[in-house]
Parts: C-alpha cells; structure tokens; sequence
C-alpha cells in the first residue's frame, strides 16, 4: 500500500496557515462533550495535555512515573532550537527548516518540518510566559549558544537543564489544569493495550502501578506521547523506564510503525564503565561548543596520561575530517568517527572504547571559571560519575543510543493510519528523518502538544459523535481479559533467568550488530537470535511476586518482552533499507572516505510496517518522500 | 573491565508490604561492589539475587539516574540521598564507601508522604502543592515575544537557581518537621523573582504556603537541615524569599 | 486572617514576639547590670521604674500578651510538626540542625516556668528567702537580690534557666530574621553567628550577678 501524509499542497510557507484554516472546528460549547486520552506526559504529552484541557475538552492523562514532572524530557540538557533570529546571524525559519531536513538525510516530510520551524518561535514565547528561566545577557535579552548541525546560533538554553525548564514549564501548565478541572491526571499507569473499537482508536487498557489493578478508560481520541525505543539497546541514555510497550501495543492493534532502524547514537556519553552498569549518561552536545574531540596519533601513546601526549601526537579527528563544522559536526557523523578511531586501535580508557573531549584550549582562551560557567554542572555530574575532574584533564566520552527517530507513523495531522489514535513527540516518526540534529527534540514534542495537536485533533473530534463507546463495550472487556492472560503466563512461567539477564542479552545483540554500523550479515544474525532469545525468555524467565501489588520485576518483564519482538522489527527494518542515511549506516553503504551513502532512487520513502499477527512477517508500506523546496543532496559537512 | 578490587557491604533495608503494613529491617549482604558501581547498580545486584532465589526484590523509586528527574528517594545512614553534598542516591557511587562498611536504607519518612512499599513512597502531595498556583496563568498562544519583557541576568540566574528544584522530596524528607518549605519556596521564589509570574505572586504564595499545610507537611524552623540534604542544594534564601512574599501579600 | 491560622502567618507573629522579648532580655540585662554599680544603682534604676506607674502596667501587659502569643503558637506548631514527622529514622543523623534548635519547645516550656517562678520570687516575692524585703522593695533591691542569691541552690537554678534561655536564642534569634525574610544567603551565616554571640553574652551577663554574689564580690 502507498500511504498518504495527506501533506497539504502549494508553496511551503503558506501550507500551514492553509491548513488551519481548512481544519474544521470544534464549537466551544461542544469541547467539553468529548474525553481525548493522554498517555504520556512529557513535553509533548504534557503539553498537549494542558492545551486541549485549556481548550475545553475533557482530558485523562496517564504517566507511569508517581508525577508528569519526571517525565525523561526532564533529561535533555543543551538546549531547544527556534529560528528568532537575534543574534542577527543569518538565521530564519527557511533555513531552520533547511538544517533540519540535511540533518535528517533527507528522509522527513517537508511539511512537517516546515510546520516545526514556523511554530519553533511561539514556543519560546510561550515558555517565557510560562517563567522558564532562559539564559539572559546583562541587558536582560535571552542568550543563544550555537549547537551541532547547524551555522548560526539558534539555541535557546536554561544553563544545562533546558529540558527539565521546560518540561517544569509544561507540568505547571498541566498543574493548572488539573486545578480546574479539565485534565484527570493518572500517575503510576502503564498503557498495556490500545483499544480499537469498529476500526477507531477508543481508549485503552492501563496497570495501575501500585495495586496492579487492570483499569478502561475510554474517550473519543487517544494521543500517544510515549517517548523513544533506544532502551531495546539495554545501555542508553534513556530513563530506565522508557519502553516501546505502549506504541508496540498500538502497533499490534493496527498502528503502522515507521522507520524503526532511524536510532541516534549520541557521541558524547559517558563511557561504560563495568558488566553491572544499569545505564549511560550524557554530556550535552554543547560541551562540543568549546570541547575538541582527539584521540593518540599513535597507539603507543594509549597509556599515558592525556596531559603527557604532546600537542603534534593528538589526532583531532573531527576537524580533520571535517573542517568547516569541525567539533561541531552533527551526531550521527560524530558518533561514527569515533567509532572509527577506536576501530582503529586508538580508543583510550577502559576497554579501549573513549575518545577524549579536551577543554584546555578553551580554558586559555576564556578562563575556566567562564568554562565553569557554562558547563559547570556537567563537569561536576561527570566527576561524580568518573571520579576524574575534567578541569584537569580531557573527558573521556563514547557514542551510545539516545534517541529514537523512528516512530509510529502519522499523517499530517500526527493521527495514525487508525483513525482516532494521535502520536506525538519522539514516539512518532515525523519530522527528524533519519537523524536528529541536537536542541530539535524538544522543539518537537513542544511544537506538536503546544501548537499541533490542538489544531488537528479538532478537526477529527468534529468528524466524530463524542461519547458513543463507553468501557462496557465488549472490546474494553476483552482487552482486558487479553492483558490479564498475558500478565499471568509472564508470572507462572518460573524459569531460570532474570528479565534483566534476557534485557543485557537483547542489548548486546543490537549493539554489536544493529548499532552504530549495521551490515546484512550482521543483521541476518540478528533475525535469527532474537527470535531464539524470545523463545528462550518464554520457556525460561523468573518473574517473582504477584500480578495485584506494586512489581516492578512484572514491569521489566512486560517492557523486556515487548523489547524482544520490537527488536527483529528494528533489524528487519535495517535489513531492508539498503543505503547508509543519517543514524542508519549499512557499512556496504558509504562512500570512499567513508560517509553514508544515500540511495534515492530506491528509497526515498518512509518505511512503515503492519503487524500481520503473531509468527507472521509484519507488511512493508511506503510513503514516498518528495523534496520539492529542498534538493537532495548529499550530505556534506566538510 | 571490570576493577579487581571489590567490596562487600551488609544492607539494612527497609521492607514494607503495602500502606498498613508495619514494616521492619532486613538484612542483606552486598558482594562483587567495585568503587564504580552506583548505589541504585548495587541494589540491583542484590535484586538480582533475590529474584534468582525466588524472593521478591527490594521496590524502590528510580527512573533517568543521572539525578535530574527526582524520582529516587532513599534514606541512607539517615540522610536522604546519602550525604554527599548536590547528589541524588542514583548519582552517588560506591567509591564513598568502604569495604565492610554496614548501611541503613529507609524510605522518605513524613506523614504527607505515606509509604507505599518497601522503599517507595507517595510523593503526590508536592503535585498538589503545585497545583495550589506553581504557575503562571497564561494561555497557550497568545503571549508577548519573548525578549518583550527583559530579564536583566541576575533575576534570570536567580529563578534558574530556584528552578533547579527537582521536587524529589529531599527537603521534607529530611527536615525534622517534615515541612516542605524548601520545595514550596523555590517556586515561589523561581515566579515571584520573574516579571511573568509577578502579577500572581500574592495569591500564589497564600494558595501554596496554605495546600503545603493542607497535605500535612510541618512548619519550618529555619533548622536549614532541607538545604544540607538537598540534591540541587537549593537555598534556604528561598524561604526567607518566600517568607517576605507572604507578609507582602497580607498587606495587598 | 490568615496570618493567625497559616503556617507561615503563624511563624512570623512568633518571630516578632520572640523579637520584642529579646529586646526585652537585652534592656533587663543592661537594667540588672547596674548592680555592679552597688547598692545604689540598682535601688535608683528600681524606683526609676516604679515611678512610672501606669507605664510599669502597660509594659506588663505588652509583655504578658508577647508571652501568651509566642508560646500559644509554639506549642501548636510544635503538635502540628510532630503530627507530620511521626515516623523516625533508624538512625539519626544531623546535617544542620543542633541540640539547640531541635529542643526550642523544651526550652521555651522551660523558660516560661522559670518566668512563672522568677516573677513570684522577686516581683510578687512569695518565697520565704524574700518575704523579708516585701516592704523594703523598691527601696532595698539590692538587698533582697544579695541575699537570695547568696543560696546557692537558687543561683544555681538560675544559672542553669540562663542556660537555657541561652540555647533558646542560640536559635532563636538568626531565626527571626530568616522568618521576617530579613537576610540574604550571604548575611544568614552573620547574623547565625552574631545571634549566637548574643545569645552567650547573655547567659555570661545574666550568670555573672549571683555567680559574683556567691563567690563574694558583689555584697
């Protein structure tokens, strides 16, 4: 099937304006008869959760965490993109766009994107109104930093905590409306089914967390805003409860899932450190503002200490490789490098897997307390970390998974191809192609729950008579009864393994041969161990304690389950894909020196996979990209 | 990869089936700790075993572990969070311990934050207290550009440093009254410092000082003890902020 | 009003009231001192004092209400707190908080007793060491506070309410100024130490009259 994002038409800067305007409307008076469902409440759901409630309608949103507050948007540090243009730079919405589409690869819709920079500017006022403390100059203007991918300086910051600024932003607009009535707030629920009733998203099915009751909520829309997949890599930069369960529910009720292979390996983490280690931690993209990335020239100079191994012996490979953007060259080109220097033999730290990220000559330049000043609680929380004060010598950093640009598939309009199921943020697929650039992640879930969501969902709701399926329909009942069977074969199982040992075991797998470099053999492995692992966790995990009580080794059981078969999905999806693009890098795909090679002319679309049932090949459906304001291109940062 | 040198520590920890459960100490030894384990890493080895011998594992509150989204909350040694100065538990690593070393571990304890099981508590009543006006009532749309009203640098790093709170419960958690004045100050202090959550601020810091006492937090002493325990190290200047916006707001 | 009921409202009309009777300690303090001028002093500052009548009355009143107050809510939020902190840790481990602080309750209850015995001793003088001097007061002063002071077992009590009026301000007065929002992160350690000092020179200034009496050098 070729599916339509029903993208509107006509020169790009006029189609969002028309398309609002085409939307029907939801009369004031009739908001408050329909219930929309919120699952999720980070910046996107969060957001839009807050909006539609101001908006009138009635709003039930579900969070598995005990307060939306710590939501893992809480967890991006750098900064949020908008093309305000102050620093007089050059900068605009055209050329945000632009950015954004080269920095995908040329594997996102236009118009979405399009529709992303042009409200990219409400969202800073919007956070300003809400008292987000962004960084200011003397004079009281706010400050802008520049970020990887892109040329001018468009990065809106609130020290290194931007994410959490905003996020807080969000929560205390939903805190209001949760004060006024119009938002019910479920804490400590995990969506475990979608419910489709006649073909039409209805509600869903949730374990409350704490009693383990399974409860219905019906409503007349469903909005998922669940966030990324990366944890199927095990080690990610991702909070240890990010999951794909929720939109792998949705996914084997009907929903399409759109380019699962588009993960992004971020290049400055923190390296891992032992076979205990439960996740990886971040240093913001920023540190590459005034950080330069090297490793030895010569292996024999792995050994000594960073400070000893003269200025003439360091290989600052990225502006080598790539002089015009240097440190700053985008994620997936820099996770690759260094990739690349540790392949060759000239890793530093342990297990040979770091390159280092050295402040010195920044220190000379500005001073360190200037650096203090910028970065000072990441030099603190990577002490913390490593024991080792980055003062004094160069950070030791490794790439590792940390976001998802894959996602399910929407049209326009973020609803799904079952109507009635709306998908927001990083658990949709839409703007980022096939590699995010930094500071646009929370550009996005705040452009689609802010300034999206409550424009398109309107123009469903009016489609639709509120409130004909109630939780007595028989499917709630059935969902139900599915999610209760499911949770008690996970429990009587009784076999030998952790869920966290099949977890590491899954992880490995798509690390060594779906990660950073993926090749058909290495991917072919994969489909073939990954359903053996499943079978294996079936027959053999030890899940303990019970289905009605606060389990959270039943909740790791649940999401690890869903990771299995998420996981083939992923590599089959890689497999398929037969070009290098963004975050995707099939190694027989690339250039001479070594960049990703594109393949336009066999695909220049949008994956998107159909859930046949269990034990059955799941059905590729193409959306084909067309790039009528921006030529494709290859990629260059050189 | 991993260090030769290893610890083992014996864990006192609270377990506590549900809500009316009265709960007691349990005793577990900890084995094959490096220096570079974090305290969460080190529970889960101990889960670990527990499950493998058909026990049920110790329940605690985590979630980002790189100490940003507040959700991990134990009481080590009697301080919450552990005792090292600007940390969460899940950024606290073993290298702070030494081999043998015995260690308490108890939830939040405050009457406003009912224990649910083991180690994880109910922290809903900071949502309520935010709810009371940790906001500003703006609409979504409709606002002035953002650089309309300016900010001059010291107002803005002022409001960052309230707004670091992460609303873990630290504060009440560790306060002697179980006040929850730290929490409630820094939001008040984050709005009230900023030219957008000025018009509110009288009414915001009556609504807020009022649902703090409503969810059954105490009243503060000024022992300062919520500043020492505090993960952000927010400042009780805070307090006295939030103390001159409410004798402000009587005479509105 | 709110001031009366809320958990700050209330805080702030202790802290003013604990203020005005520590400027109350302060003008005693330097009142009581005159004794070391000898006889003399301290009977002219007494009759100074019962020359103004009416005023003498007023300022009782004031003080009696500060009192009532301060103590009124102190043993309210002292319930409420202990109402919300009612489960203990294990073990107990202080970061900021001190002996002091900790115990203002028990001090507070304890200085108002000593106020109780303290004014029936030498105000309504209903013990038998000063039943001597009712009708000499305020002629002989001096007198009646020599001889009552020469046992040692009063001087000592007093010492020891010294004590702990001492701890009481050792908290009590930083935290007045926090209450009041009267301070900055800069200044709060200042005036903590500065409260503290006061809060010696008291218990020294107090301690020093029966500790002189009894060691002789006051007679």
């Amino acid at each position: 099937m070729i599916l339509d994002g029903k993208c509107p038409t006509g020169p790009i800067e006029k189609t969002w304006d028309k398309h609002r305007f085409d939307l029907k409307l939801v009369n004031p008076a009739n908001k408050r008869k329909y219930t929309v469902i919120m699952v999720g409440t980070g910046l996107a759901g969060g957001a839009a959760a807050a909006s539609l409630g101001e908006l009138g309608y009635n709003v039930m949103a579900f969070c598995y965490q005990d307060s939306p507050r710590r939501a893992h948007s809480i967890a991006a540090q750098g900064g949020i993109n908008a093309a305000k243009a102050y620093p007089n730079d050059g900068d605009s919405i055209y050329r945000l766009f632009y950015d954004t589409i080269k920095g995908g690869d040329f594997r996102a819709r236009e118009a979405d994107v399009w529709r992303l920079a042009q409200v990219s500017n409400n969202i800073i006022d919007q956070c300003v109104a809400q008292g987000v403390p962004f960084a200011r100059d003397y004079a009281g203007y706010l400050d802008n930093r520049s970020f990887g991918g892109a040329q001018v300086s468009r990065t809106f910051y609130a020290r290194g905590q931007t994410g959490q600024q905003l996020l807080l932003g969000a929560y205390s607009a939903l805190s209001r409306q949760i004060k006024a009535g119009t938002v019910k707030m479920y804490n400590r629920r995990e969506m475990l089914d979608l419910v489709v009733v006649d073909g039409v998203a209805k509600g869903i099915t949730c374990r409350n967390l704490i009693t383990g009751e399974l409860e219905s909520y019906a409503a007349d829309a469903v909005c998922l805003a669940t966030g990324g997949y990366v944890n199927v890599f095990y080690l990610s930069t991702n909070a240890m409860g990010c999951s794909v369960t929720a939109n792998w529910k949705a996914y084997k009720k009907g929903a399409f899932f759109a380019n699962p292979c588009y993960t992004q390996i971020h290049p400055t983490c923190i390296p891992q450190a032992g076979d205990y280690q439960s996740k990886l931690t971040l240093m913001s993209e920023s540190l590459r503002n005034d950080g330069r990335c090297w490793v030895p020239k010569k292996k024999e100079d792995l050994g000594k200490h960073p400070n000893e191994i003269a200025e003439e012996d360091r290989d600052y490979y990225l502006e080598r490789k790539y002089p015009s953007f240097g440190n700053l060259a985008p994620r997936d080109i820099a996770s690759r490098a260094a990739k690349e220097q540790c392949d060759d033999g000239r890793g530093v730290g342990p297990g040979g897997r770091g390159v280092y990220l050295d402040f010195s000559t920044a220190i000379k330049r500005v001073g360190e307390n200037t650096i203090k000043e910028r970065y000072g609680n990441l030099f603190e929380m990577y002490e913390k970390i490593t024991d080792e004060n980055a003062y004094k010598r160069p950070m030791r950093m490794y790439p590792a998974p940390h976001y998802s640009m894959g996602g399910l598939w929407v049209d326009y309009n973020l609803m799904s191809n079952i109507p009635g199921l709306f998908v927001l943020g990083e658990a949709n697929f839409s703007v980022h192609g096939a590699n995010r650039l930094g500071a646009s992640a929370l550009m996005q879930g705040l452009a689609d729950g802010y300034f999206v969501i409550p424009y398109t969902i309107g123009g469903y709701l009016a489609t639709v008579k509120p409130g004909t399926v109630t939780t007595e329909n028989p499917e709630f009942k059935k969902s139900v009864e599915d999610v209760k069977n499911y949770r008690d074969k996970l429990l009587s199982i009784n076999g030998k393994k952790t869920v966290s040992e099949f977890m590491r075991e899954l992880g490995g797998l798509m690390w060594e041969n779906c990660g950073m470099a993926r090749s058909k053999e290495s991917l072919e492995e994969n489909l073939k161990k990954i359903p053996a692992l499943r079978e294996e966790f079936w027959k053999n995990v030890k899940v303990t304690g019970a289905g009605a009580d606060l389990n959270q080794d039943l909740e790791n059981a649940g999401r690890t389950a869903d990771f299995l078969e998420f996981g083939e999905l992923l590599c089959r999806d890689a497999h398929h894909r037969n070009e290098s693009c963004g975050g995707h890098f099939r190694v027989e795909f690339q250039t001479s020196d070594g960049e990703a090679q594109r393949d336009d002319e066999n695909y220049c679309y949008v994956g998107a996979w159909e859930f046949k049932g269990a034990g059955k090949d799941p059905e590729l459906h193409k959306e084909p990209l067309r790039f009528e304001n921006v030529h494709l291109a290859v990629r260059s940062y050189k | 990869m991993s260090d030769h040198k290893t610890m083992t520590l014996t864990l006192n920890v609270w377990r506590q089936k549900g809500p009316n459960d009265p709960g007691k100490f349990e005793t577990y030894t900890a084995k094959g700790i490096t220096e570079h384990h974090s305290f969460l890493e080190m529970i889960d080895v101990v889960n670990e075993d527990l499950i493998k011998s058909g026990k049920e594992p110790i329940v605690f509150d985590h979630d980002c572990r790189e100490g940003i989204c507040g959700m991990c909350s134990q009481v080590i040694n009697g301080v919450p969070h552990g005792g090292q100065e600007r940390t969460t538990v899940c950024q606290l690593h073993m290298r702070k311990f030494k081999d043998g070393d015995t260690i308490f571990i108890e939830p939040w304890r405050a009457t406003a934050f009912p224990i649910i099981k083991d180690l994880v508590v109910d922290r809903s009543a900071y949502d309520t207290i935010i709810q009371a006006g940790g906001y500003t009532s703006c609409h979504t749309g409709g606002v002035p550009d953002g650089n309309a009203l300016l900010i001059p640098k010291p107002d803005a790093d002022y409001a960052m440093d309230a707004a670091e709170c992460i609303g873990c419960g630290a504060c009440a958690a560790a306060c002697p009254n179980s006040s929850a004045m730290l929490f409630t100050s820094a939001k008040v202090a984050q709005l009230a410092a900023l030219p957008q959550g000025k018009p509110e601020a009288a009414k915001r810091v009556t609504a807020m000082v009022d649902a703090m006492k409503e969810c059954g937090f105490g009243n503060c002493s000024n022992h300062y003890e919520c500043q020492a325990a505090c993960p952000k190290g927010i400042n009780v200047k805070f307090i006295a902020k939030l103390n001159r916006e409410y004798l402000k707001a009587q005479f509105k | 009003m709110q001031l009366f009921k809320s958990a700050v409202g209330r805080k702030i009309l202790m802290a003013i009231t604990g203020q005005l009777m520590v400027l109350f300690v302060i003008v005693h303090l330097l009142g009581n001192s005159s004794i070391f001028i000898g006889p003399n002093g301290i009977n002219a500052y007494a009759e100074h004092l019962h020359s103004l009548g009416p005023l003498v009355w007023v300022f009782r009143l004031a003080m009696l209400a500060f009192v009532l107050v301060h103590a009124i809510y102190g043993i309210q939020v002292s319930i409420e707190n202990s109402t919300a902190n009612s489960a203990k840790y294990a073990i107990n481990t202080k970061l900021k908080r001190n002996f002091a602080s900790e115990n203002m309750i028990w001090t507070g209850v304890l200085l108002i007793i000593f106020i109780i015995g303290h004014i029936s001793h030498f105000t309504l003088r209903i013990t038998p060491d000063v039943a001597a001097f009712a009708g000499q007061v305020p002629g002989n002063v001096f007198g009646m506070v020599t001889t009552s002071f020469s046992n040692g077992i009063i001087a000592f009590v007093y010492v020891v309410a010294m004590l702990v009026l001492c701890l009481h301000l050792f908290h009590g007065i930083q935290s007045f100024f926090q209450t009041m929002g009267w301070n900055s992160d800069k200044s709060l350690p200042v005036i903590s130490q500065v409260g503290r000092v006061l809060a010696v020179v008291f218990l020294v200034g107090y301690s020093s009259i029966p500790l002189f009496i009894l060691a002789g050098i006051i007679k």
